[in-house]
């Protein structure tokens, strides 16, 4: 929202990113007939101390997008700065200070924890990696670390595989802060976790935030989680970011079918708002990502979608403050699947003042077309039941 | 034998012991529903509170050798826990099937999905190949998988995940089943295919009038789908009533936990969330009184610690919502008042 190229101070910023895997035919002498495009141009930054959630479903390109970052991945093209430093073609020797900088949470915590290692061989292994020697020793600053996310000092002998699921996260997580990082890139750290401990596990992640100001890259397919963790959201499909926004003006205010579609597809703990929703149905699969469609990716799955979508690569455009879209025709000021509304409209009320008169914005969204497509609209309605069951 | 006032599943009383080498494990402790056709039962737990196994133990699924079962298991009069293996493996399949979260425990990854659609209908219908084939055709048009002409010769894994669940439900409803039990169905799917999977139930449980039980973690789920719903934990139900009142009228301190953990997309965010602290038990040694004792942070107000000795009963507070909690009507009623209105005020 603030950050402009020259003052810079993000921790970190990709730039038209691309990770491509060959797909090779089969045979003695293999040759390489096409790419998975599972990152295609993708652009993000991450301000100090920040969240910046990435949500998508499964094969959108998210994990990959957080792998490549930390050059777990080799990226094809476009660069990566971590810190005001270029990483993008940095050897494996070179990258091994900037790990400091940079770490990661994984999913499972159960494969992401040598169960023949202790907690203490596992929290204390980044101080040995890069010789790091805490003042009081590495055992005092494991202890502390432990006391820190939640877990009792006296375990510092145990096995991973004697901890819960719960437990073990903290684990990985004491791991992940254990050298001060300046971001920790989260895959999916709370979907493997009961309910009760995911939000364990989202506060702890908040207060090491406001406690050392780590900046997070959070990717989830969970909306509901996204929203409770992160300051700004990008939601990605078949390897495009399609929208990126601060919090509340994405889940106030979505622009992008997908992300209404997205939303709508929530269940909501609410049995009667539930049975009193409309749900945007999406037709058909998602499309390969070997032969990604022409034009917007999305327009094979999109109720909107016009001939125009079919040719033309929609442009990134900001039509509120900070809140960017890849779509010829956003949905501007429509309620469907817009998930808060009716009394709790606070949200929509918080959203930052905007920089551009509505009109404007509005008179521009008109021009595309945007609200001519408000009829027709292919979506399910929910029975109109006003009295509870 | 079918009684009219009998529910059409009426589980009694379901025990489940797994004997271990460090002691037996009672991983469902007395457990008692009901439901009846055409209606949704939502059991709702976290892993360990014996939702699965429960599962299992009524479908038959439970190696014998290997676990004790004891308990009713009405179905439409007939016993399921009583009866041999044979006979249940002669009702599974035909009057009752089950779903899973990962459609390749059901899908065999060598043969063809027609092959094994129609292979469900030649064990228990006497029809010739060729009529089989033609119900496992009707079937995958029915749950929605494109092409089904081209698509019935595919492998497993030839298709997506949303197609596998599809054609795993195919699969369980192909005998047109009169109960439904469905584990975690769509855990590991999409949001946008979750939908789907869900309507698909739903419109095939209207044409067959079909009892569902779904398991699940996610309250969103319990809310679009259930009609009851029963809170497990700890192996036993520590509350059960209708949905309306579980959302909207909870009365058990877990329950009303679980309400707070969870982020909310229909409310205003809040800054923290209120999570349940600890952890779940493990089964193997679970606390004497009230299971939920040591997480729970209302046993203070309860006389002479009874939650930390006396195992609390679950008793009908009226209109068929039962409570497993020692806490006064009043106190509880009380703290759930304030609980919701945190809630609600949150969203304010």
């Amino acid at each position: 929202m603030t950050d402009t190229p020259e003052m810079d101070d993000s921790v970190l910023r990709v730039t038209d990113l691309r990770t491509h895997f060959p797909v090779r035919s089969r045979g003695v002498f293999p040759k390489t007939i096409g790419q998975v495009k599972a990152v295609d141009g993708v652009s993000l930054s991450v301000a100090p101390g920040e969240t910046l959630g990435l949500v998508g479903e499964s094969g959108c390109g998210k994990s990959t997008t957080g792998r490549t970052v930390l050059r777990l991945i080799a990226p094809t093209s476009g660069t990566i700065e971590l810190d005001g430093t270029d990483i993008t073609t940095m050897s494996a020797k070179q990258l091994v200070p900037l790990r400091r900088k940079a770490q990661m949470i994984f999913q499972d915590p159960y494969n992401a924890l040598n169960p023949r290692h202790t907690v203490g061989t596992i929290i204390g292994a980044p101080f040995e990696v890069q010789s790091v020697s805490p003042p009081g020793g590495v055992r005092l600053a494991v202890q502390e670390l432990m006391e820190r996310v939640g877990l009792n000092p006296e375990h510092y002998n145990r096995y991973a595989s004697e901890f819960s699921g719960g437990q073990r996260q903290r684990i990985g997580i004491a791991r992940a802060v254990a050298l001060r990082p300046k971001i920790i890139v989260c895959d999916e750290p709370v979907s493997a976790l009961d309910v009760s401990i995911q939000a364990q596990i989202m506060n702890l992640l908040k207060d090491l935030q406001d406690d050392f100001g780590v900046a997070y890259l959070f990717v989830a397919h969970d909306l509901s989680v996204v929203r409770q963790i992160s300051h700004r959201v990008a939601v990605m499909y078949l390897g495009h970011i399609v929208e990126l926004a601060p919090r509340d003006s994405l889940y106030s205010q979505p622009l992008h079918p997908y992300t209404h579609a997205l939303l709508s597809a929530v269940p909501l703990p609410d049995p009667r708002a539930q049975a009193n929703r409309e749900q945007i149905r999406l037709s058909g699969d998602l499309p390969s990502p070997i032969n990604p469609p022409s034009g917007c990716v999305f327009h094979t799955r999109c109720f909107r979608a016009e001939d125009r979508c079919r040719v033309e690569v929609p442009e990134l455009r900001e039509l509120l403050p900070g809140h960017t879209v890849t779509c010829h025709f956003p949905m501007f000021d429509q309620q469907v699947g817009t998930v808060i509304r009716g009394p709790q409209s606070a949200a929509t009320e918080r959203v930052a003042p905007k920089a551009r008169p509505p009109s404007e914005v509005i008179a521009d969204v008109v021009e595309s077309g945007g609200l001519a497509r408000a009829t027709g609209v292919d979506y399910v309605t929910g029975p109109d039941a006003t009295a509870p069951k | 034998m079918t009684n009219a006032s009998a529910p059409f599943l009426s589980v009694q009383d379901l025990t489940v012991t797994f004997p271990t080498e460090d002691g037996s494990v009672q991983a469902v402790d007395g457990v008692s529903f009901s439901v009846e056709r055409g209606k949704t039962l939502a059991i709702v737990g976290e892993s360990g509170s014996g939702k699965s196994v429960t599962a299992q133990a009524i479908m038959g699924l439970l190696d014998r050798r290997l676990s004790s079962v004891s308990g009713h298991a009405w179905l439409d009069g007939r016993d399921l826990v009583a009866m041999g293996d044979d006979e249940v493996r002669h009702e599974r399949g035909s009057r009752m099937a089950m779903i899973f979260q990962d459609p390749m425990s059901s899908l065999h990854p060598f043969y063809r999905i027609g092959a094994q659609l129609s292979e469900a209908v030649l064990v228990h219908q006497k029809v010739s190949k060729q009529a089989a084939r033609e119900q496992a055709l009707e079937m995958l048009n029915r749950v929605g998988i494109p092409d089904p002409k081209t698509r019935i010769d595919s492998y497993p894994h030839q298709l997506s995940g949303g197609m596998r669940q599809r054609v795993m439900i195919a699969m369980a409803l192909i005998n047109s089943p009169a109960l439904l039990i469905a584990d975690e169905p769509t855990t590991a799917l999409d949001v946008t295919v979750q939908a789907q999977i869900l309507e698909l139930i739903g419109n095939l449980q209207q044409e067959y009038d079909t009892a569902v039980i779904m398991i699940t973690h996610d309250l969103g789920i319990v809310a679009d789908i259930a009609d009851q719903v029963a809170v497990m934990y700890g192996g036993r139900i520590v509350e059960a009533a209708a949905v309306d009142d579980i959302f909207y009228r909870p009365q058990m301190p877990y329950t009303l936990g679980l309400l707070a953990s969870v982020p909310r997309l229909d409310q205003v965010r809040v800054e923290r969330l209120d999570p349940i602290p600890g952890n779940p038990p493990s089964p193997i040694s679970l606390p004497p009184g009230c299971v939920f004792q040591p997480r729970c942070a209302y046993s203070d107000r309860v006389a002479d610690h009874a939650c930390e000795g006396i195992r609390p009963e679950l008793i009908d507070i009226g209109g068929g919502h039962a409570v497993r909690c020692h806490l006064d009507g009043d106190v509880r009623q009380a703290i759930a008042t304030d609980v919701l209105d945190a809630l609600a005020g949150s969203g304010t």
